[in-house]
């Protein structure tokens, strides 16, 4: 994964801010993930148009004091892509 | 006067997450296994459009997010449109169950304007033979096909759902190669529980152990296959419960995380619940805060108090659940039962009992009764 990848969640999932369960859950046919805060925080930043250096800029921002943060999001973007989450956008 | 009973707000804090809208039990196939109860002729007061509508509604706010509409067959309502549409509004993630008869790319582009996340169509067999004998209708299975590349092209993540019994699972390697075909994300190989009409005709659907096992051998070498030529597409084998050690966790415990309405109204805590020997809540009658929290119905299962022994001192009591109450029910004429899936049941042997029948039966197996409206008369008691 290098930093210029634009990743979207996977066709036809949908992420959702959920106030009953005060979380950010995925949900897809017939299943949801319920996500932490920060799955939330990352998942909600892929429009299709970041990519993965944009989302590490934006949560930057709004966590200046979060160590570790890139690692961190690399690390669960790999993870959800390996979940089958995500999918890397194709070319245009 | 006797104690109040606790409610589910004392045993446990959760909301429902899941909303099955059965919209219909009308249904142009005739399945031997469909799991709808088998008087379900003497059930044809629908729920109305509005009435659908405030059901969601109160199922949204009370945290539901996952919806199926199923049925029978839901695309026999000519408001489901309608009602997916209101559905993604409220923020209900929409699933639609069919057996894709009813569709045609009208509708597909209706549901999908409409606002319709998924669409599961279901397959009867690998070939259209199998299909027409199964299905009770000899033209469903090229309808299907066709409905489901159509599907797949408006850009639906495309699930299919296979049930698999004696007569289909041995082609179970033609199903898989078909639904490859399709071009389907994901295939629910689903073995036949034996539920409402399936129970009735468990002699003629339930496999034998020699077949099972060749069907998990294939599903093996299928999913080594699809992950050589990277072909993601998923395969879910569903385990038929006879051939299991232990029980499910039926539903994720009983009044737990799902609510199944009926056509009629009826809330059920799940779509084979019917068959219970117990009166259900209507819609029309209560809001569904009060069924889901505080009727005798959903709180009767709750929680560990009713457990009967060996499961009221078993460690595995939090991960089944003491198993499903429609199988115990089924098969021991007592809801409350261990259900006998269960090795440690002390009535086990009437599973042992069905599975060497299945050992004995030619692959014929027994006949089979079609599900449909006449034969579905002779179990109305009205
Ligand atoms: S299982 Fe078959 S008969 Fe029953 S509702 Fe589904 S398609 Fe209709
Ligand atoms: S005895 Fe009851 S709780 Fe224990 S494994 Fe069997 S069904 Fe589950």
């Amino acid at each position: 994964m290098n930093d210029a990848s634009v990743y979207t969640l996977r066709p036809g999932w949908r992420l959702q801010w959920e106030q009953a369960q005060e979380r950010h859950v995925l949900l897809y046919p017939e299943g949801m993930v319920q996500l932490n805060a920060s799955a939330g925080a990352v998942l909600e930043l892929l429009d299709g148009e970041r990519d993965v250096g944009a989302v590490i800029a934006a949560l930057r921002e709004r966590f200046p004091e979060g160590e570790g943060l890139e690692d961190d999001v690399r690390e669960f973007l790999a993870e959800a892509l390996a979940q089958g989450w995500i999918r890397e956008r194709e070319a245009p | 006067m006797s104690a109040p009973q606790p409610t589910h707000r004392d045993l446990s804090a959760g909301a429902p997450l899941w909303l099955l809208a059965e919209l219909t039990y009308r249904c142009p196939l005739q399945c031997p296994y469909c799991s709808n109860p088998l008087d379900f002729a003497a059930h044809r007061n629908e729920l109305t459009t509005a009435e659908w509508v405030e059901t969601m509604r109160q199922a949204r706010a009370m945290g539901a997010v996952q919806l199926g509409f199923s049925g029978g067959e839901p695309l026999v309502r000519d408001d489901l449109e309608t009602l997916v549409a209101e559905a993604r509004q409220l923020g209900f993630y929409t699933n639609l169950i069919t057996s894709a008869l009813g569709l045609d790319e009208a509708r597909i582009t209706a549901l999908r304007d409409a606002g319709l996340d998924h669409i599961q169509i279901s397959l009867q067999a690998g070939d259209a033979e199998v299909a027409a004998a199964v299905a009770g209708s000899p033209k469903a299975h090229a309808r299907k096909l066709a409905m489901a590349r159509a599907v797949k092209a408006a850009g639906y993540p495309m699930v299919l759902n296979v049930v698999l019994h004696r007569h289909n699972i041995d082609d179970l390697d033609a199903i898989i190669a078909l639904c490859d075909d399709l071009g389907a994300d994901a295939v629910e190989l689903a073995n036949c529980q034996m539920y409402g009409w399936a129970q009735l005709n468990r002699a003629g659907l339930l496999p034998s152990r020699a077949q099972l096992e060749a069907a998990e051998a294939t599903t093996a070498r299928w999913r080594e296959r699809l992950a050589a030529r990277g072909r993601d597409m998923r395969l879910l084998f569903v385990v038929p419960d006879y051939y299991a050690e232990r029980p499910k966790a039926c539903m994720g415990g009983w009044g737990a995380i799902f609510m199944t309405v009926a056509p009629d109204g009826a809330v059920l805590p799940c779509h084979s619940a019917r068959e219970l020997p117990m009166t259900f809540p209507n819609v029309r009658d209560q809001s569904l805060a009060a069924i889901w929290y505080d009727s005798d119905a959903f709180n009767r299962f709750r929680g560990e108090a009713w457990m009967p022994r060996p499961c009221r001192d078993c460690d595995e009591r939090h991960q089944d659940y003491g198993g499903c109450r429609c199988q115990a029910y089924l098969l021991t004429g007592d809801p409350a039962a261990t259900d006998p899936v269960c090795a440690l049941s002390p009535q086990h042997a009437l599973i042992e009992d069905a599975r060497e029948e299945a050992e004995r039966a030619g692959r014929g197996g027994g006949e089979l009764v079609m599900r449909n409206r006449r034969e579905s008369q002779v179990f109305c008691r009205e």
